[in-house]
């Protein structure tokens, strides 16, 4: 049994998997492209007080509410500006639907296992434990993010905390 | 089709609502318990389907006895006995048991149509050798199973059909109703005559109709139709033209084939197969049942035959025809998931939105040269409405499925109390959104039971106010507006003020001799008068009364008391129609929006700078009649980004948990009916606001918690 899951983790990790790559600032990052519900053009959401200021507000998304994380706010990358390029990312994480404004979204890459590469300690605004490793593509970067933790993280503040 | 005619025409059973519920779950249980037992691997059986099995059974047998069908009860008894010992592998499971517990299935589900059909007691069909080889089974004794051959079970059943179909019972008819045997063909495809029968049922008034062949064309392509109907032949015939060709239509009269079959000699011979008999009688089951025909000669015959053993596999075998017993048990409602249903409320509460833009765009073009545009906007308008309104009543329960809990309740109150009450029930048929039912239950039985604990006096104290010995206890509901009212009546010894006034001076509750006659009333809703002991000296109320206002104030109702002492009391409960609308007003705040809960809205006053007084620094509150209220002002509360700061506003006085206070915004923008939605499914739980609505822009707004608010300001 446990040989079998073995293999089958090592086959699904050599097989190239796609991810959705946008622009926050000069910097280019990835997610998972079946976490990917749909993608808008960007919106005033409605505000929510007292709430973080990188959580917009929310918006009504055929009939359902749903929260917006800016993450260039989040991220820290200068200020965000809203323009025509601007879109939400709407991702549905199993349960819940949550949308990311970031400042374009680029294209869908295919990346095989050999073009990740760990990421480094930087001490960034994103903590390591969320980003998966730096994908490559010719002289391209990707900061691959693992989105669905990112967004359950408890300073998130997207869920109620069981603490 | 039958069936819908069968409970409208019938009134056979006095709690149909309760029974009805009963049939389904049981049609299902048993449904899903075959399901499972055909699925059962013998040899290696699953715990998991074992213990499903079990509670099918345990579900029907509890229902079973709770209505008092007591062959049903047995029945599922030593099923239940056979499949806890499977279950607890004290026995090993073996194709004979599956196929006697199969059999069990089919038995059961006749049983119950019978009883759904409103068979009486005394026709009681015999399963005792049936049972007595379950126990035998239960037992061990793997002998005791004489499994029938299977072959020649297809043949009884195809003997069975033709038989039973003359042995159906002899309609009675109303006045002015004549009998018409009817005989379309030859069809092509049999089933073209089967929407003949459909316009029976989309015609009000046109008559009844059943097939007497059970849905099969003969040898020639002909199927048969007994009608009962007062229309005349030349419309009937008009009617049937829009799917037959008139030639294909013969009508007669229905002497040559009636008049053999209400006798009951054709029956006897019927006897290899009295139980499709039987079956095919509960099918046609709204043709009222005459004395002496097929069921009573079926059963007996059942009951002393010793070929009754073999007799439930044809019956078994019958059951997979169309027309028989499987039929009896189909019901005329399908159970949906609630998040189905409630995706589909989504869904057109976003249609609505986008029909308000499209009518918003429409309006900006010239109605002279886009007269077809502005036709079909003004069609999408008012089916869009139509659609909305039929959707929002798929949620939509008749208050009797609440009502129905009661009498039995009350009964077995009055027998412990020793007092004589009787419960009355009017507007049983009110709807009610499903949620709102649910939650109604638990305060609506606290108010039954003390209405009927305190309430009702027992008989011999009644006897001496000069009242009947039978107390009543009524519970009535009505539609009003956009609410419901449910009524808790007695005519017991009702409120005394002066009591209660006592009381709530003992307890230290602010009081005076200037409350109305209501506000004391209201007294038994304070926390204090919630104990059994004290109150029983007072008045005898409030035993949870708190809990109960403060239930139906989290619905978002009322509570009101009406008493005349030594009347009686009444307790009207006011409840919005549904938990996913309400009547909101929408308040503007610099750029934002927010709705107040209309229901918790006292007033709103414009306010000007001199009427806010501060206390302690920092404090702040303004006086309204005579009242001095805190004030919250909900651009500071949430943080309201403004561009210009403004002066003035408007003072909004909110109620909620007994506190008043003043929220300040900066407009009044109007009153409509919002769709809750709500803000956890994706997001989390926001201080001050229960929930969220979009607005007829497509915006979200917030709704307020007001009660949140009140607490927050009071503290």
């Amino acid at each position: 049994m446990a040989a079998h899951d073995r293999a089958h983790d090592a086959a699904t990790a050599a097989r190239p998997r796609e991810y959705l790559t946008f622009r926050l600032g000069e910097e280019e990052y990835g997610i998972d492209i079946l976490k990917v519900q749909e993608i808008r053009g960007y919106e005033q959401p409605t505000r929510i007080a007292n709430a973080p200021a990188f959580i917009k507000g929310v918006v009504n998304l055929r009939g359902v509410i749903v929260p917006i994380v800016d993450l260039r706010l989040k991220f820290n990358l200068g200020s965000a500006e809203y323009n025509d390029f601007t879109v939400v990312i709407i991702l549905n994480l199993g349960a819940r639907v949550v949308g990311i404004v970031v400042d374009s979204v680029s294209d869908v890459m295919e990346l095989a296992p050999e073009q990740i590469r760990p990421a480094p300690e930087v001490g960034a605004a994103v903590e390591a434990d969320f980003i998966t490793g730096l994908g490559t593509l010719n002289d391209r970067m990707l900061i691959l993010i693992e989105i669905e933790r990112l967004m359950s993280a408890a300073d998130m503040a997207l869920a109620e905390q069981a603490a | 089709m039958s069936e819908t005619q069968s409970q409208d025409n019938g009134g056979a059973f006095d709690l149909s609502q309760f029974h009805g519920v009963f049939f389904e779950e049981a049609g299902e249980n048993l449904a899903n318990m075959e399901t499972l037992l055909l699925e059962l691997d013998v040899d290696s059986a699953d715990d998991e389907a074992l213990n499903a099995i079990f509670r099918c059974a345990h579900s029907i047998k509890g229902g079973a006895a709770t209505f008092g069908f007591q062959d049903v009860a047995d029945l599922t008894h030593v099923m239940e006995t056979l499949l806890d010992k499977l279950r607890r592998h004290e026995l090993t499971a073996t194709i004979g048991m599956v196929d006697t517990l199969l059999e069990s299935g089919d038995v059961l589900r006749h049983l119950l149509s019978r009883h759904q059909a409103g068979a009486a007691e005394h026709e009681a069909l015999d399963c005792s050798e049936l049972v007595a080889r379950i126990g035998a089974l239960a037992h061990g004794s793997a002998a005791a199973a004489p499994v029938p051959p299977s072959a020649p079970a297809p043949a009884a059943a195809v003997v069975a059909a033709p038989v039973a179909v003359p042995a159906l019972p002899e309609p009675v008819l109303a006045e002015g109703e004549r009998l018409i045997e009817l005989a379309i063909g030859p069809l092509e495809r049999p089933d073209t005559a089967d929407h003949l029968a459909e316009l029976f049922t989309e015609i009000p008034g046109l008559g009844r109709i059943e097939a007497t062949d059970g849905g099969q064309a003969d040898a020639e392509g002909m199927r048969r139709f007994r009608v009962i109907t007062s229309t005349p032949d030349s419309d009937l015939l008009d009617l049937f033209s829009f799917h037959v060709d008139r030639e294909q239509v013969r009508l007669g009269a229905p002497a040559a084939a009636a008049a053999p079959a209400a006798s009951p000699a054709p029956a006897a011979p019927a006897a290899p197969a009295p139980k499709a008999a039987a079956v095919e009688n509960a099918d046609y089951g709204f043709f009222v049942d005459l004395p002496s025909e097929a069921a009573p000669a079926a059963s007996a015959t059942a009951a002393t035959a010793p070929a009754a053993a073999p007799a439930p596999k044809p019956a078994a075998k019958a059951g997979d025809r169309p027309a028989t017993g499987a039929t009896a048990l189909e019901s005329t409602s399908i159970r949906v998931p609630i998040e189905k249903v409630d995706q589909l409320i989504n869904l057109v509460g976003e249609l609505v939105i986008t029909q308000a833009m499209l009518a918003q765009t429409g309006q900006a073009l010239d109605p002279v040269v886009h007269q077809g545009m502005a036709t079909g906007l003004t069609d999408l308008e008012r089916n869009t409405r139509m659609l909305q309104e039929a959707v929002m009543a798929i949620r939509m329960i008749p208050m009797a499925v609440v009502f129905n809990r009661f009498p039995r309740m009350l009964r077995d109150l009055a027998g412990k109390l020793g007092k004589q009450v009787e419960l009355q029930t009017i507007g049983e048929d009110t709807e009610l959104d499903k949620g709102l039912i649910e939650k109604i239950t638990d305060p609506l039985t606290h108010l039954v039971r003390n209405a009927a604990d305190h309430g009702i006096e027992m008989p011999e104290v009644r006897i001496a106010a000069g009242k009947p010995a039978l107390g009543t206890v009524t519970l009535a509901a009505a539609h009003q507006g956009g609410s419901i009212v449910i009524e808790v009546r007695d005519d017991g010894r009702g409120l005394n003020r002066d009591k209660l006034l006592k009381k709530a001076i003992e307890r230290g509750l602010p009081v005076s001799d200037q409350m109305t006659d209501q506000e004391v009333y209201g007294l038994i809703f304070e926390p204090g008068f919630s104990t059994a002991a004290e109150v029983t000296d007072v008045s005898g109320r409030g035993v949870g009364m708190d809990v109960v206002k403060r239930n139906i104030a989290s619905l978002g109702g009322s509570v009101e008391i009406d008493s005349t002492e030594g009347r009686g009391m009444r307790v009207s409960v006011r409840l919005p129609l549904t938990l996913a609308i309400m009547d909101g007003m929408s308040v503007g705040v610099a750029e934002e929006t927010y709705i107040v809960p209309l229901a918790s809205v006292v007033e709103s006053i414009h306010l000007s700078a001199g009427d806010i007084k501060s206390v302690g620094g920092t404090g702040r509150v303004v006086e309204v009649r005579n009242e001095y209220l805190p004030l919250l002002a909900l651009d500071e509360l949430f943080a309201v980004p403004r561009k210009e700061p403004v002066s003035g506003g408007i003072m909004i006085v909110v109620e909620a948990e007994g506190g008043r206070i003043a929220l300040i915004v900066d407009e009044l923008i109007g009153q409509h009916q919002v769709v809750v939605k709500n803000l956890e499914a994706n997001y989390r739980k926001v201080p001050g606001v229960s929930g969220a609505t979009i607005l007829g822009d497509g915006q979200v707004a917030l709704i307020l918690d007001v009660s949140w608010l009140v607490r927050r300001a009071r503290h």
